[in-house]
């Protein structure tokens, strides 16, 4: 099966995505939203919260599994996906698009540097 | 019969009395338009004009509840190798004793009117203090949940009474989800430790995670992929020297009967699920019992009151430091009425036998099962892998060859998990069977496993909208 992987963004290692132009939004790969299955439910921090590299910010729920979320990039929440509470489904029927979970304002960029670009992110579910 | 049963063109296997294998059993007020009236029986005020009470026949009472319990499924329907739930078989003869005039007491009379019902709890406390190797019991909870509740919160009063205010709960990924709910509801912040590559505790990772804030680790042993805990001295000791407390989580008990204590490998605290180890019926939300047991140094902080043989007979005792009460009374002791006959009736050789025929039944399964078990050697259950297949495509198909699948998709750490647990309580015939309906699960097409249950009154349940649209009350009906 192959996954849709666009070029507009790039990769953490635990399948979460950030875009490189503002605003910038966060979310989860189309990989990881066929691994999770139905999405029912989905936790996400509070604006104005602030969010660490690498580290947990919040969970998604599905029928299969109850998963952690991993920030790509650190930096302040500006915008919640608030539709996501009502309709967790935008997960996985658009990762990319209505299913974005995060707006966030970075507080450091070369954070970018570490994440994979969508080649690399494809070699790695390959 | 009503009217609504005589529709023109329905037919023979539509008639109520032989419904087809996939119509469903109406409700009573469905089934006959004939309703109770209160008339002039009850006043006005304590009357609803929008219930409809229905008024059936005794006998059609009882086809429509027999029908019902048909379209259930049971241990005493098949076999039912739900891993970490210890389904077994409840002997008809705890009933018999639970329904004893002499036992069921009302629970508000004085113990000393009452000798012969506190002095089996007292028996009871003493029996799962022995198997358990604690050395003081309450039989207050009410659900294993209610136990684990119950052991943390003696844990939280004991490091209080010590003057300290720890603050963490350490909690092994593989763990049982109520593990992470109890931590959490009891005010401690759960810090989750990953499980080595052999499926065990990482001891690394928990002396990595161990201080002063750690108020106690909760396992189970064996573990959720029925892994024995072979560190569990050294586990021990690296909280214990931390000034922490090990919790047991007695779901998997079943696999130590008579054969190993937590008591004897460090435990402090343990509680005890008595629907699984012991055999009384799985609650469905109807009244059950999580006993809890300790250490000597913890007894003071159990909950209020407790039996205590004296000189005089048996008492019930109280403590100045115990907690709050979790329950009224003595818990809801006619279970633990079922409890103590159950552990009476097989002694300590049965409950030898058991341990070891669940673990022999476990082994023997998945030797006949085509499927790859990750981790081993196990004990009373084991985690096997679907593979290519979804676990739980896998598990809808098996319905359809007379058996009740296992657990799926959990524990996490193995893909596709299937958790099976067989129970000392079947034949080699009736696990030969069951690996039957595996093979034949898994030999079937992905699109026959897609489609499943075919044979079974309810088909496919929308999981996923169950999940993000719950409906938890009987007034959801009404608004269909």
């Amino acid at each position: 099966m192959s996954f849709d992987v666009p070029d507009d963004r790039n990769y953490l290692a635990s399948h979460e995505w950030a875009t490189t132009d503002e605003p910038i939004r966060i979310g989860i790969s189309d990989f990881a939203q066929d691994e999770l299955g139905d999405v029912v439910f989905v936790e996400l921090p509070d604006e104005g919260d602030t969010i660490a590299h690498d580290e947990p910010f919040g969970v998604v729920e599905s029928i299969k599994a109850v998963s952690d979320l991993h920030a790509p990039i650190s930096g302040e929440v500006v915008t919640v996906n608030e539709a996501l509470h009502d309709q967790p489904e935008l997960v996985n029927e658009a990762p990319y698009g209505d299913g974005w979970l995060l707006e966030v304002e970075p507080s450091d960029e070369s954070e970018f540097e570490e994440l994979m670009d969508a080649d690399e992110y494809e070699d790695q579910i390959a | 019969m009503s009217e609504q049963n005589r529709e023109p063109g329905r037919t023979y296997d539509q008639a109520t009395y032989a419904v087809s294998d996939d119509e469903n059993e109406p409700l009573l007020t469905e089934k006959r338009s004939d309703t109770v009236e209160p008339g002039d029986a009850l006043p006005d005020d304590l009357t609803r004009d929008e219930l409809t009470l229905p008024n059936p026949e005794e006998p059609e009472l009882a086809r429509h509840y027999t029908r019902l319990s048909q379209m259930n499924w049971s241990i005493e329907s098949g076999p039912y190798p739900l891993g970490s739930c210890t389904m077994k078989y409840n002997p008809p003869v705890t009933e018999d004793v639970a329904a004893d005039p002499n036992a069921a007491v009302h629970p508000d009379r004085s113990a000393d009117s009452i000798q012969g019902t506190v002095g089996l709890l007292a028996g009871l406390q003493d029996y799962l203090g022995r198997i358990g190797g604690m050395d003081a019991v309450t039989l207050q909870p009410p659900a294993g949940a209610a136990g684990e509740f119950t052991g943390i919160a003696v844990a939280r009063a004991y490091h209080r009474a010590n003057g300290e205010d720890r603050s963490e709960v350490l909690i092994p990924s593989s763990a049982h989800g109520t593990n992470f709910a109890t931590a959490a509801l009891a005010g401690y912040d759960v810090v989750e430790l990953p499980s080595g590559e052999d499926g065990r505790v990482d001891m690394e990772a928990l002396e990595a995670a161990v201080s002063e804030d750690t108020a106690a680790l909760m396992l189970t042993n064996p573990n959720t992929v029925g892994l024995f805990e072979r560190d569990i001295e050294a586990i021990a000791d690296v909280v214990h020297d931390a000034g922490g407390l090990l919790y047991y989580d007695g779901a998997n008990l079943n696999a130590l009967l008579g054969r190993a204590r937590p008591g004897d490998m460090g435990f402090d605290i343990m509680h005890y699920n008595v629907h699984k180890t012991f055999a009384t019926p799985h609650g469905g939300g109807g009244p059950g019992a999580g006993p809890v047991g300790v250490t000597e140094e913890l007894e003071p902080y159990l909950p209020n009151p407790r039996v205590a043989e004296t000189g005089s007979g048996y008492e019930l005792v109280e403590s100045e430091d115990a907690i709050e009460r979790v329950h009224g009374f003595q818990g809801n002791w006619l279970v633990l009425v079922k409890a103590y006959a159950y552990i009476a009736r097989l002694g300590d050789s049965g409950l030898a036998d058991a341990s070891a025929k669940s673990v022999l039944n476990a082994n023997y399964l998945a030797g006949q099962v085509d499927l790859a078990v990750p981790y081993g050697p196990f004990h009373h259950e084991f985690a096997a892998t679907a593979g290519d297949a979804a676990a739980a495509d896998v598990a809808k198909r098996m319905l359809d060859f007379g058996v009740h699948p296992p657990t799926t998709n959990w524990p996490e750490m193995v893909p596709e998990a299937m958790l099976t647990e067989p129970t000392e309580i079947e034949s080699k015939q009736s696990l030969d069977d069951l690996a039957a309906a595996f093979d034949a699960a898994l030999g079937s097409t992905a699109e026959e496993r897609h489609d499943a249950p075919s044979r079974t009154t309810a088909r496919r349940i929308d999981q996923t909208n169950a999940a993000r649209d719950p409906r938890l009350s009987w007034q959801a009906l009404d608004g269909e």
